[in-house]
């Protein structure tokens, strides 16, 4: 089996040295049914983790310990081989459901070479010097020998750079100069005689690059397998549960009531301007404004009210009274009223319909005369301002939410824009609109003592 | 440039042409060149350089080696013919001696014969491509003409021209210290500057990129009309490179040679472009407020502009001074003036082609003969030889049985011998050498294979 690992028992001191898997091909082990979901669920909590943490601009020892925390949380196991097959297993099985998309294969390559630069920075030089020769980098690790004879050039180097040649970079690889251009184009290693002394974190780098290189290729494979055989084969097995696993959303489903228990009719207008996050608060003015709203509005509006404690008479009122202008009760009752009785699990298979998470609604792209989706991403510009505006955004605020807007962080510009109108910090972010009015109702009640 | 009188009385005189038998006018010509490539120029120890060992002697060689190089001509009249191989030495010199070309450059080796271009394009594949190529430099004097003011442009004395003789050390240094190179030629490029071609294997595979990599190694001065400062030396030290560049050739050559030679410090035109970067404003005011005052020569012998530029360096370096900029304010200036500046296009590119040595330069007449780096304080580009001076030098001699080496009993000898002993020798060793242990190699390599 390719897996790269090695149990390797150095003889000093009986440390089990075990390497970082490279994920070369795909194992031959039996895996359960249930392994396959649960494993590849804990892995994408650690690659959603880490996604989070680069959108909060988390600094580099930030997103060290956060790495080691997600991992072991989610990922160690007791006994070395169960935590490497889990490794590698779940990787793969990620591998097929983020194959599909260049926007999934981008995100997966990102989180997963983020993962994999930390993983190795973490692990002893012995499993890095390993690792680069499965690489086949033709890095030789610097004898302390010739480390002393050069540690004045070395230092020389660092300090050129505004650094210092810490104890700790005290490990250097020499290699032909000619496999490190960059580093000798931008005179940030010390050469000699043709040979470049790389210093131990731009040694990272320049694994990294190798890994994300072979992974982004094996990606667009992984991705003409699938289409071609994969998902046909396994229709009635797998693909069901890779397909599902793309759009899992990992938090609190808000599918059943809160804290704050129902909400009735009278209090929707004012929850609406108070709590509503601005994708709710758009659907709602527009369905008062034009009494309709299309399939995808009358979904994600819906299923968001049931969330915040909307009962299904008081559901189907609501819709009807607003629809009056344009639909007779009799063309409701016909038309729309059972669509609603189905979100709340009364129809049909009774599934009892969860209400969207922000990555739902960000990923689906409204058609004409739609206004669902997610509008930090969909509006213009111009629009997106005024909205804020509305909502009493201070103009400071509202360039700090366009500034996330163009770096395409919309959830981080919707946690900014409760910050704004709350006066208060959100700090675990926005992920899904129902916490945001919990988190807002909250707020609120703290300060008026009383739910809006 | 002296006109030395002919013997007189000679039958076989060798200029044809009107006018006395005596002196060679100085001119160009292609006349005159005809006569050069008869009987002076170096076409076998060309041929054998850019054979690089592959001469058919030895079984590992690969013959189609020299017809796979580019050469081109610059005929009369400016046409320009690309593309030209040949298969031997005699091909060579036949097409050289007919074709009389004023100009000779030379390109990469191919991965085909050039002649047969065409049809390796129809393939669409890119079959027709470099695959070796000397690394290569270029410096022109005329990229300094900001810090000379001896001469401009195509001009160049003997003030000016030790700019091309600290490039050559600075530049030299670093390629065989730094990068492990050992088979470098310099060449006088016949009028206002040198040329290096690099010419271990190593350097002769080098790709595109690995290249640029080293062009920007190289990149310290970054000249634009637009910027006051065109140096940069951050950091708290100076990288190895720029500091052995400064202690060993840069700083000594400002301070004793070119400050007084171009009395750079002299008149307020020429030290305001000294202050000028000078980050610090009160410091540049002090020193202008000095030598405004004190206009003409101190009461001390020594010379005004060693004298400023002592109070420069003391203000600059004293211990007061904690502003950032002014840390390498003082290396900064000297590495404006003096560090050395090369055309990037010319060595990041395989393809691009460059002129041959021992070609003769159509507006001066001159040889581009070699430089000795070792000794390149003692070239003069003033004396070396010209075309017209060959001719006399040639007459002179008289009549000989065999037509060899003529170029002995002409000021050409010694650059030829330089050529031969200097670089040729010891390169094709180091080749043969080459050429025999990766045939070796193959051989082990076959036989391991069978002996399975």
């Amino acid at each position: 089996m390719e897996v790269v690992q090695s149990h390797r028992k150095s003889s000093s001191n009986n440390v089990i040295v075990s390497i970082l898997p490279l994920y070369r091909s795909a194992p031959p082990l039996e895996v359960r049914l249930e392994d396959f979901e649960f494993f590849a669920i804990d892995r994408l909590r650690v690659l959603k983790g880490i996604s989070d943490g680069l959108c909060r601009g988390k600094k580099p020892e930030e997103m060290e310990k956060l790495v080691l925390d997600l991992w072991k949380a989610n990922m160690r196991h007791p006994q070395a081989v169960e935590e490497v097959n889990k490794d590698i297993i779940s990787h793969f099985v990620l591998r097929l459901v983020y194959c599909r998309t260049e926007e999934l294969r981008k995100w997966f390559l990102s989180m997963e070479t983020t993962l994999f630069r930390h993983r190795f920075r973490w692990g002893s030089s012995e499993a890095q010097r390993a690792l680069m020769s499965e690489f086949k980098l033709p890095y030789k690790a610097v004898s302390n020998a010739e480390f002393e004879s050069l540690k004045d050039k070395l230092g020389q180097v660092a300090r050129s750079m505004g650094q210092t040649l810490a104890a700790a970079d005290a490990i250097f690889y020499k290699v032909p100069f000619e496999e490190v251009p960059d580093l000798v184009a931008g005179r940030r290693v010390f050469i000699h005689k043709g040979h470049a002394y790389v210093a131990i974190n731009q040694v990272v780098s320049l694994v990294v690059t190798q890994f994300r290189s072979y992974l982004s290729k094996a990606l667009i494979l992984t991705n003409r397998k699938w289409t071609s055989t994969i998902r046909e084969q396994e229709k009635d097995r797998l693909t069901p549960i890779v397909e599902a696993l793309c759009t899992s959303y990992l938090g609190p489903d808000y599918s059943q009531q809160q804290e704050f228990g129902e909400i009735s009719i009278k209090d929707i207008d004012q929850v609406a301007k108070t709590s509503f996050p601005l994708c709710m608060r758009h659907l709602f003015e527009k369905v008062k404004e034009d009494h309709h709203l299309k399939h995808g509005g009358r979904m994600q509006l819906g299923l968001f009210l049931k969330g915040v404690g909307l009962k299904l008479d008081d559901a189907l009122a609501f819709w009807k009274a607003e629809f009056a202008p344009k639909v007779s009760a009799e063309r409701f009752d016909k038309e729309y009223a059972y669509n609603i009785r189905h979100n709340y699990g009364r129809e049909g298979k009774r599934t009892d319909y969860t209400p969207y998470s922000c990555q739902k609604i960000i990923s689906v792209t409204p058609g004409i005369g739609d206004h669902h989706g997610c509008p930090y991403r969909h509006f213009s510009e111009e629009n997106l301002r005024a909205a804020l505006v509305r909502m009493g955004v201070s103009s400071r605020a509202v360039e700090d939410v366009m500034d996330k807007v163009h770096n395409r962080h919309y959830q981080l510009a919707c946690t900014l824009t409760f910050e704004a109108v709350h006066g208060s910090s959100c700090d675990a972010g926005i992920n899904h609109p129902n916490q945001y009015f919990i988190d807002s109702q909250r707020v609120l009640q703290s300060k008026n003592g009383s739910v809006a | 440039m002296t006109k030395e009188q002919a013997d007189n009385g000679r039958d076989d005189m060798v200029i044809d042409g009107p006018g006395q038998a005596n002196a060679v006018p100085d001119e160009f010509n292609a006349n005159y060149l005809r006569i050069y490539y008869g009987k002076l120029f170096p076409h076998a120890d060309m041929f054998k350089w850019m054979s690089y060992g592959n001469d058919g002697k030895h079984p590992g060689c690969d013959k189609s080696y020299f017809g796979r190089r580019e050469f081109s001509f610059t005929l009369e009249n400016d046409i320009y013919i690309r593309f030209q191989s040949f298969n031997s030495v005699t091909e060579l010199e036949n097409s050289i001696k007919e074709k009389c070309p004023f100009k000779i450059d030379i390109g990469p080796v191919y991965s085909v014969d050039p002649a047969k271009r065409h049809a390796y394009a129809q393939s669409g594949d890119n079959v027709f491509t470099p695959v070796e190529r000397e690394l290569v430099f270029d410096i022109d004097i005329s990229d300094y003409d900001d810090v000379r003011y001896c001469c401009t442009g195509a001009d160049v004395c003997l003030e000016c021209w030790p700019l091309m003789t600290i490039a050559i050390k600075v530049i030299d240094t670093s390629l065989r210290d730094d990068f492990g190179f050992n088979h470098i030629l310099w060449v006088y490029s016949g009028r206002r500057g040198v040329h290096c071609w690099v010419c271990d294997g190593k350097a002769r595979r080098l790709t595109n990129e690995q290249r640029a990599a080293i062009a920007d190694y190289f990149y310290v001065y970054k000249g634009n009309e637009n910027s006051h400062k065109k140096i940069s030396l951050p950091g708290l030290v100076l990288y190895p490179f720029l500091a052995r560049s400064y202690t060993e050739v840069l700083k000594g050559f400002f301070e004793t040679k070119l400050l007084p030679n171009q009395n750079l410090l002299a008149s307020e035109e020429r030290y305001e472009k000294i202050l000028e970067m000078i980050p610090d404003a009160s410091v540049a005011s002090e020193l202008r407020r000095r030598w405004q005052e004190n206009k003409r020569a101190s009461m001390s012998k020594d010379d005004i502009n060693i004298v400023r530029w002592e109070q420069l360096k003391s203000i600059l370096q004293s211990g007061k001074q904690k502003m950032q900029g002014l840390r390498r304010c003082v290396e900064e200036i000297v590495f404006s003036y003096t560090y050395p500046r090369l055309d990037m296009e010319v060595s990041k590119h395989m393809n691009h082609l460059l002129k041959a040595p021992f070609c003769v330069h159509p507006k001066t007449g001159r040889v581009c003969v070699p430089i000795d780096p070792n000794n390149c304080d003692e070239f003069d580009p003033t004396t070396v030889p010209t075309l017209s001076q060959l001719l006399e030098e040639l007459n002179r001699g008289g009549p000989r049985q065999d037509a060899e080496n003529e170029w002995d009993r002409t000021s050409l000898g010694e650059s030829v011998t330089f050529f031969r002993t200097s670089f040729l020798q010891p390169l094709l060793k180091s080749c043969k050498e080459e050429i025999e242990n990766s045939y070796n190699a193959k051989l082990q390599q076959s036989k391991n294979a069978l002996s399975w």
